[in-house]
């Protein structure tokens, strides 16, 4: 499979790559480790005029602990999230999260932008910055801003990117060792993607919960915190019955997706399944 | 339009004009004429593209060459010292970890790059790398062993014989 023919061109600053998206408009993709956009323009999905490489870009490359959050660059790679001695410590969901994305080779290639920008309601990442209460910095044409990581997926492969912004980073706010992260996913056994994946974030003290954040991927259009089971933990001592009556509240009142992996009930079924794997996983 | 490419492969360094839609696995097998590099399924599944840019692992039925400019990539042909195979090569034919053989160019490097990480991995650990590499014929037992295999050769422990 060939992909229609396009101009290539490699950015040396996101002010450039900024700048082309604006001259050229929907003609333009940003390309970053192309692990889903490739793939889409080998099956002529999509077909664009112009690639605006970004992987050279410096500046999207780097972890920076910046005191009490760590600040990963857009083009960091899912591999080197994984590997990173300061996201292992400081925010642990995103390397436990990064580690089940697709396999070696895919996390080799394919980023943290890429993949929100995509935003594949099966994609992992979405659950974990959901969880991680993360923000997203991006530049465009009007400047640059930040969104919550819960306020920027929209819908099916849809965010709150405009045309013209570039996403820089991730901002993510640093857990301190009273915190327990776990991420449970149910992998479609071909592609690896969540049919449901679910991230927790708690603060614990012993068996008390302090606080929690509970985010799903997989199960809905688009990933979202789930605010019910959130509340359902925090101010409890966990124990058998505290866990399972705070999972069998999991996404309740989401429009659920079916589709040929999983229909909305049995995907109902697997939020309640493995938002209890999470909790119990996180704390064990 | 094309695009000119300056990149080493297997420690010779190139330079092309392509067109930016030409994919890497086609400017290694038809330009390079590197044919090591296999194509099973060019939809970023079954891994038998496997090569390594700048050391890691990568399936290069989903880059273009474009993206490998100033990159150094190894094949399966750069992986032995001239006439002596790598310990991985050399695991594959004394566990005969492979049948039809259209799976191991990836298989291994693949292998290379979990061992240039973890020169000593555990079972588990090699199955859980080969994730994203399929084999039709062996059922992966032997490919374990060969990679097994050349963990031990690495790491000067006595290997099986
Ligand atoms: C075989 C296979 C298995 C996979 N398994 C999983 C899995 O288990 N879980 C999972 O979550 N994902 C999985 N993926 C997807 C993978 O994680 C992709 O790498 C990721 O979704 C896209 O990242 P990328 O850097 O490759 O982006 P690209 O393909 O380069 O870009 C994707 C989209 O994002 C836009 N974009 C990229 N970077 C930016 C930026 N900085 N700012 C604005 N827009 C940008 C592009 O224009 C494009 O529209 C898999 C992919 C493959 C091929
Ligand atoms: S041919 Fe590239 S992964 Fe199958
Ligand atoms: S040896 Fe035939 S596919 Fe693996």
């Amino acid at each position: 499979m060939i992909p229609a023919a396009f101009d290539y061109h490699k950015a040396t600053s996101v002010a450039e790559a900024v700048g082309l998206l604006k001259e050229h408009g929907m003609d333009a993709k940003i390309l970053a480790g192309g692990h889903s956009l490739i793939p889409a323009m080998k099956l002529r999905l999509n077909q664009p005029e112009l690639l605006i490489d970004i992987s050279g870009i410096a500046d999207l490359k780097g972890i920076k602990d910046e005191g009490r959050k760590l600040v990963i660059g857009a083009a960091c790679t899912h591999g080197a999230i994984a590997s990173s001695a300061e996201v292992n410590k400081d925010a642990p969901i995103l390397a436990i999260t990064a580690k089940t994305i697709g396999d070696i080779q895919i996390r080799n290639k394919g980023t943290i932008g890429g993949s929100i920008a995509h935003a594949d309601p099966a994609a992992d990442w979405p659950a974990a910055l959901i969880a991680a209460d993360a923000t997203i910095e991006v530049l465009g044409g009007g400047g640059s801003r930040t969104i919550a990581a819960t306020d920027f997926f929209t819908g099916i492969y849809d965010t709150a990117l405009e045309e013209d912004e570039v996403i820089i980073a991730i901002h993510v706010p640093k857990v301190s060792s009273t915190f327990t992260s776990a991420y449970a996913k149910f992998f479609q056994p071909a592609s690896r993607f969540a049919i449901v994946g679910c991230a927790v974030v708690m603060e614990m003290k012993d068996n008390y919960c302090v606080s929690a954040r509970v985010a799903f991927t997989g199960v809905s259009d688009m990933a979202f915190f789930d605010e019910k089971v959130s509340s359902a933990l925090a101010g409890k001592s966990l124990n058998d019955e505290t866990i399972a009556a705070a999972a069998a509240q999991a996404a309740q009142g989401v429009d659920t997706l079916g589709d040929h992996f999983a229909s909305e009930e049995y995907r109902e079924h697997l939020a309640k399944v493995y938002a209890e794997r999470a909790i119990r996983e996180a704390i064990a | 339009m094309k695009k000119q490419i300056n990149l080493t492969v297997n420690g010779k360094a190139y330079s092309h004009e392509v067109e930016a839609r030409l994919l890497l696995v086609h400017y290694l097998r038809d330009e390079l004429r590197l044919t090591g590099t296999h194509v099973g399924c060019d939809t970023s599944s079954c891994g038998s593209c496997t090569i390594l840019m700048d050391g890691l692992a990568v399936k290069c039925c989903t880059l273009l060459a474009v993206q490998a400019d100033g990159a150094n990539i190894t094949t399966i042909e750069g992986l032995a010292d001239n006439d002596s195979l790598h310990p991985l090569q050399e695991g594959f034919r004394e566990e005969h970890g492979l049948q039809c053989g259209f799976c191991t160019p990836g298989m291994i490097m693949t292998a290379a790059d979990l061992l240039s990480t973890n020169s000593d991995p555990s079972e588990q650990e090699i199955r859980h790398a080969l994730e994203g590499n399929f084999c039709r014929c062996t059922g992966y037992h032997n490919i374990v062993k060969s990679i097994q295999y050349a963990a031990n050769k690495i790491n000067n422990k006595e290997v099986a014989s």
